[in-house]
């Protein structure tokens, strides 16, 4: 009895011992980034891809390169599950990790981005949200730590109508017609909402909104009344689950789907593979990239992929999300990259990160040795933009791959400046936030 | 030998009814109190270990004395008087959304009557207790069903109501300030002039709310009228007959379980939250506050707090425990593990031990008394 007791003993200490040796020595040259994902939950088909690429180009950098200027990047990932407070909960958890801290937070959620706007002011750490968020924290004079790089959901609103009047022949001929809003009834659906009743009061076309609960799940009465209102097009704002569904009800309804265009969140193969063949002629936007595997592909795959590190199946690297976490991971990196031209080329806190980004400046050349010709337009942020480029083109489902059927469309600034700037100095006015003074930043 | 009780005599009838008749058992609240309102501030502020970081206070601490309050209101519905709620998530949101719409003041045009309710802005204290009272009477009115259905079909009356006011939030736009995103900001917390922005000050003021509402809810279920609820809880028809009016027993714990999950809701959003969405009050709160309560302890105030704890320390410690191994365990096994973890417990606890946690350790507590002697 005794014997036991002992052996018990002697085996818990020889564990313990082998685990607090093998335990890792803390890294001090490490830049630490984490990742905010969700690979479960109704989101999870969407969420899973997108994690897959972010870690597989974090992996490239300290594969390839050996970090940042020889930082190594320190990765670690989080679920969220889509839900607000798991969202808050991952980013308390991990925004003190590393040397330094986290270096910038991508929630990959609208919901949770508006949770934790305040918190990543107050701490000081830069939230990118690329191609979601907050529309209005374009303003970097008021939302110095948000950057909705790339586009934001009123830029999104602007670019489909410009495609769809390119279909019709001229913005002319979107007097009288209708355009109904299908969307997700989160923060992120709901987003667009005020930008297309600009547009629609402007071009003169009829805009119905039509909500579709989380998870998105149950479409029938939605798509009922699509049926009965026969809008000329319909535009999709879903995620996840939901954007399959929408696909499928559609052609259950036999709306052509050729006259649905979803967003960039709502084009993508997880998308329209359940619909099979129906899915055929659907469209969307592209936040600039598209599917499809270019320089950069062929360096995950030699430097990641050859030595076993990849995140996920190697025939699912090129896939739209997939392309879309490598390009958000990208723009962080070069952010680090250029923070590190000011600051040394050491572990930066997320400060210092928020001047890399707030100066980031892509041109082609620099894009093209990332590895990223064909994929990206060169992006300029500056203080009074935090978005950098609203560039998009519109692509289209043949039923085994996206191909691209536009040219490049800029949203209209003028048009959603002014939108920008009333939201924005609302919510200046509302947390008493002094607005900072573009011209006199570096 | 821990509890030695020789010599604790009652001389009086109040300390013979004392809601902690032994000595030790006051000691160690006392010191409990004192850790919680003294130990943990101070720790914060000179961030001793393991308050090194905001983590523990913000992740933690915070959200768990918010859902240990919603699940001692759960629990005096639940646990004490026996009704099944499947609608908490949705007394928390009106507590929420009743508590916003009042700190940033309420207008409501009567224009075929000719004229405006205007309320200005409340401070928050005072928003938040309206908020409560807001909940009591919806709970009320949600509770009527119960005098004439019990079990399942009250659980399912309950769940109407959960997907009613996720209905009416997220489509009835005054309630949001029609804010286009849907999305709501707290109100700036300020009680008595000051500002209440750290995560140590909120903190404090959840432990003060919860501390009191606790004491107030412990006599409470003490006194007849808790007595009322548990005869009720235990045989209705039998309680009618002896003279407890089940309409005033049920619609009583429907109003003191709302207004305690209505503040408790009205926390969570200001104090926790910051901003929050219709989504944060769905089902999933319900069915997480009822699992509270059902591991903790039905018709147990200490059962709440374990209950709270263990469910909100379980994921995060499946989330700690294999990076601190260092074994690579990827995030969704563990989040699958979660609801494995959750769901066998449920089911061991219902058919071993009914009475959950709270009942563990008050088994524990008796044996402790007598220890080390077995008898």
């Amino acid at each position: 009895m005794a014997n036991i007791a002992r052996n018990q003993l002697i085996l818990a200490a020889a564990v313990l011992s082998g685990v607090v040796l093998t335990a890792p020595a803390a890294a001090q040259n490490e830049q630490f980034i984490p990742i905010l994902s969700y690979r479960t939950g109704p989101y999870a088909v969407n969420g899973a891809p997108y994690a897959n690429g972010a870690a597989d180009y974090y992996n490239l950098i300290n594969e390839r390169d050996g970090g940042i200027n020889g930082v190594k990047l320190l990765v670690e990932e989080c679920e969220t599950s889509y839900a607000t407070d798991k969202g808050v909960e991952c980013y308390e958890r991990l925004k003190s990790k590393g040397p330094t801290g986290a270096a910038f937070i991508n929630p990959l959620s609208t919901g949770i981005t508006f949770a934790l706007t305040e918190k990543t002011a107050a701490d000081k750490i830069p939230i990118i949200t690329m191609g979601y968020g907050r529309a209005d924290s374009k303003n970097g004079a008021v939302f110095s730590y948000n950057f909705p790089l790339l586009g934001t959901y009123w830029s999104a609103a602007d670019i489909a109508i410009q495609h769809i009047a390119k279909e019709l022949g001229g913005f002319d001929k979107l007097k009288g017609k209708k355009i109904s809003l299908l969307y997700h009834d989160s923060p992120y659906g709901k987003e667009p909402i005020p930008m297309l009743q600009v547009l629609a009061q402007k071009y003169g076309f009829e805009f119905t909104p039509i909500p579709v609960t989380h998870p998105g799940i149950e479409q029938k009465s939605q798509w009922l009344a699509i049926r009965q209102n026969r809008p000329d097009y319909v535009l999709v704002w879903g995620w996840g689950v939901m954007n399959g569904t929408a696909i499928k009800e559609a052609a259950a309804v036999a709306y052509p789907r050729d006259k649905m265009i979803g967003v960039w969140w709502s084009g993508a193969e997880p998308d329209v593979t359940p619909a099979g063949d129906q899915a055929i002629g659907y469209k969307s936007l592209m936040l600039q990239h598209g599917a499809g595997k270019f320089p950069v592909h062929a360096d995950v795959e030699k430097y990641v992929y050859a030595k076993g590190k990849g995140s996920t199946e190697p025939s699912k690297i090129g896939e739209v999300l997939y392309n879309r976490g490598i390009v958000n991971a990208m723009l962080g990196v070069e952010a680090i990259r250029k923070a590190q031209e000011k600051f040394g080329q050491k572990p930066l806190t997320g400060e210092q990160v928020r001047w890399g980004l707030e100066n980031l400046n892509l041109s082609d050349a620099r894009l093209k040795e990332l590895g990223f010709e064909g994929m990206l337009k060169p992006i300029r942020i500056s203080c009074a933009d935090h978005e950098g480029a609203r560039d998009a083109r519109v692509q289209q489902w043949d039923g085994k791959a996206w191909k691209v059927i536009s040219d490049w469309y800029t949203a209209n600034e003028p048009l959603i400046d002014p939108l920008v700037s009333d939201v924005s100095a609302k919510y200046a006015a509302d947390k008493k936030i002094q607005p900072r003074d573009c011209s006199k930043e570096s | 030998m821990l509890y030695r009780e020789a010599g604790q005599l009652k001389t009086t009838y109040a300390e013979d009814m004392a809601v902690f008749p032994i000595r030790q058992d006051r000691i160690a609240l006392a010191v409990l109190l004192g850790i919680a309102f003294i130990g943990v501030p101070l720790l914060a502020t000179f961030h001793i270990w393991p308050f090194s970081s905001d983590y523990l206070l913000w992740a933690i601490l915070l959200p768990f004395l918010v859902l240990a309050l919603a699940a001692i209101g759960t629990n005096i519905l639940v646990g004490y008087c026996g009704q099944i709620s499947l609608g908490s998530g949705a007394f928390m949101a009106i507590g929420a959304y009743a508590a916003y719409k009042l700190g940033t003041g309420v207008h409501i045009p009567f224009a075929w009557l000719g004229f405006a309710i205007s309320i200005p802005p409340l401070p928050v204290l005072v928003s938040i207790l309206i908020g409560g009272l807001a909940a009591a009477g919806v709970g009320i009115l949600f509770g009527i069903p119960s005098l004439r259905i019990k079990g399942l079909y009250l659980a399912v009356a309950t769940l109407a109501a959960q997907f009613f006011f996720d209905w009416l939030f997220l489509r009835v736009p005054w309630f949001t300030n029609y804010a286009p995103s849907g999305s709501v900001n707290a109100p700036e917390l300020i009680f008595f002039g000051l500002i209440v922005h750290t995560p140590i000050e909120r903190y404090l003021l959840c432990l003060t709310f919860v501390a009191v509402i606790a004491a107030l809810t412990k006599n409470l279920v003490r006194g007849n009228l808790g007595r009322q609820w548990m005869a009720i809880r235990d045989m209705d028809i039998a309680a009618e007959l002896i003279g407890i009016r089940p309409l005033y027993a049920k619609l009583t714990a429907f109003a003191v379980s709302s207004f305690i999950v209505g503040v408790a809701g009205a926390l969570w959003a200001f104090v926790y939250l910051g901003s929050w969405e219709p989504l944060a009050f769905s089902i999933d709160r319900s069915l997480q506050l009822l699992f509270m309560v059902i591991i903790g302890g039905l018709g147990s105030i200490m059962g709440s707090f374990v209950g709270a704890a263990f469910i909100l320390s379980v994921p995060i410690m499946l989330n700690l425990i294999p990076t601190e191994l260092g074994v690579p365990v990827s995030t969704e096994t563990i989040t699958h593990l979660e609801f494995i973890i959750f769901g066998s417990l449920i089911c061991y606890l219902l058919i071993k031990e009914p009475r959950g946690f709270a009942r563990l350790i008050s088994i524990g507590k008796e044996k402790l008394r007598l220890w080390p002697f077995p008898y």
